[in-house]
């Protein structure tokens, strides 16, 4: 274990330092991370112009998934997708080969290949929405409320990491996936709304096939103090079942993997 | 590089462009899917409109909006712009140089040839949208289907013209995919991509009419869901075509100055 937490430490260490040779990507990124929050506020600013409330949410209220989603799209964009697009350049060239004969778990050390440090820029817009939404809400979220909230960024993040376990599974058999982070990326979007917004199969898809609804809207609600226990142990027992279900898959997958030059 | 070999080239790129939007057709099929977003913005404002309408627009008018929105984003998508950006940084820019093909207009070509590809896509959805609200959403002047054609022939070239101004940009710097991030984010608020322009507020709308993105997207949109008369939909589309002209004198600037510069590093 604490073999695991000093390569971690070292993995991270290489990205950040890689990363400090572009400063200016800092400006850049915060600045248009900055830009990406407004403008998903300018649709929502419209929509809720002279209406108290949408499928029972109001506007500020909607505006902390929005800060929540903009939280969790830095985490998928600077510590999920750079590792998805090397691991899969990898498999490609037949590199990987290079990760497998390391004596450390293979998974581990292919998830934690790149970080991109400079979209924790993300982090700050998103507490700027978040506390915005609660100044105009009228008062703080409640202790347990923020300890729930903080136990849901976990579970969301474990789901976000395996569904990208098994892109990366997929991988192996399809070879060209990179523009599925596109792809998700783009289905991911549809998290910004509250997900009562959405009926009949939408709902049904955001909720069970890619579980948006857990990611984004949940976590808002246990932040608000609405989210019924039930649907925060579900959540949580969900992830966990999900994430033990894509390290079985990854196991199976890696086992059918032949390399590419050899 | 005369004109004429430009034009003589054009039958035979154009079958090229199309044999390799059909090689890669999976591809296209997962970019089409990445544009999904008009049909996500149809499901929250169809919830907005459902307590009471908004403006002119009732559950079934951002339906069809959206629909809409969906097949005019297909039909004038072009990704010039990160093409230019990986050509110019790994030098196969060169190549096309020394093609007797202008490399714009080759450009320009391989957009077009993916468009049927495009069509198979976007023509169902188009269909099924007038099947779910009825016909009458369809504008009920026939001159408006000419005036949309024009309008719609508009829009690509300045999403065309643009993503050639952009990806120049990469002559000057490391990488423009940045500006065009910056120039998308715009675009999705201002261009009636996610909102109806007829839904802002009178004084944003005074200053979106005067920015380029609403003649990118709205504008056809528009006209086919039947925002103008005949007068207004004339004047709109000459102000598009002005911005046509615009950007596309800016363009021919940037990309003279730039390829002075190239200096088909890698190569």
């Amino acid at each position: 274990m604490r073999r695991y937490l000093r390569l971690l430490f070292v993995q991270v260490r290489a990205s950040l330092l890689l990363a400090l040779q572009y400063r200016w990507d800092f400006l850049v990124e915060g600045a248009i991370s900055m830009f990406w929050a407004l403008t998903a506020i300018v649709p929502m600013m419209v929509a809720w112009r002279g209406r108290p409330a949408i499928a029972g949410w109001s506007f500020p209220e909607a505006l902390v998934v929005l800060g929540w989603f903009i939280l969790l799209q830095g985490v998928l964009e600077g510590a999920i997708n750079p590792s998805l697009v090397l691991v899969v350049d990898r498999i490609r060239k037949g590199t990987l080969d290079f990760v497998l004969i390391k004596p450390a778990d293979a998974q581990f050390l292919v998830s934690t290949a790149r970080f991109l440090p400079w979209r924790m820029t993300n982090a700050i817009t998103s507490l700027v929405v978040l506390a915005w939404a609660f100044a105009q809400i009228g008062r703080p979220p409640s202790w347990i409320g923020l300890l729930s909230a903080v136990v849901m960024l976990a579970t969301s993040v474990l789901l976000l990491y395996s569904l990208w376990i098994l892109t990366v599974s997929a991988a192996f058999y399809v070879v060209r996936v990179d523009n599925l982070t596109w792809l998700f990326a783009a289905v991911f979007d549809a998290a910004r709304w509250p997900s009562s917004v959405f009926r009949g199969t939408l709902r049904f898809v955001f909720t069970f096939v890619i579980p948006l609804a857990l990611m984004t809207t949940w976590p808002a609600e246990a932040l608000l103090g609405t989210l019924r226990p039930g649907a925060f142990l579900g959540a949580v027992a969900g992830s966990i079942a999900f994430a033990a279900a894509a390290r079985l898959v990854w196991l199976r997958s890696i086992r059918h993997y032949t390399s590419a030059s050899s | 590089m005369s004109l004429r070999s430009n034009v003589r080239a054009f039958p035979v790129l154009l079958r090229v462009g199309f044999a390799e939007a059909v090689a890669y057709r999976a591809e296209l099929f997962v970019w089409i899917l990445t544009t999904t977003m008009p049909l996500i913005m149809m499901a929250l404002w169809t919830a907005v409109a459902e307590e009471a309408p908004v403006g002119r627009f009732g559950t079934n008018d951002f339906v069809v909006y959206f629909l809409v929105t969906f097949v005019v984003r297909q039909l004038t998508a072009s990704w010039s712009s990160f093409q230019i950006n990986w050509e110019v940084r790994h030098g196969i820019l060169s190549m096309r140089l020394l093609k007797p093909v202008h490399p714009v207009v080759a450009y320009a070509i391989e957009a077009l040839a993916a468009q049927p590809l495009r069509l198979v896509i976007a023509l169902p959805v188009a269909v099924l949208a007038f099947c779910i609200v009825g016909l009458d959403h369809l504008p009920a002047d026939p001159w408006m289907w000419p005036l949309w054609i024009v309008s719609l022939a508009g829009s690509w070239l300045l999403v065309f013209v643009l993503n050639v101004a952009i990806g120049a940009l990469a002559f000057f710097m490391e990488s423009s995919n940045k500006v065009m991030d910056i120039w998308f984010a715009l675009f999705f608020v201002l261009s009636g991509y996610l909102i109806p322009i007829e839904l802002f507020p009178p004084s944003a709308r005074a200053v979106v009419d005067l920015l380029p993105f609403r003649y990118q997207i709205g504008l056809p949109v528009e006209i086919l869901t039947g925002a103008y008369d005949r007068s207004g939909a004339l004047w709109m589309i000459a102000r598009q075509w002005g911005f046509v002209a615009l950007f596309g004198a800016l363009t021919a600037w940037i990309w003279r100055q730039g390829i002075r510069r190239f200096e088909a590093y890698g190569g």
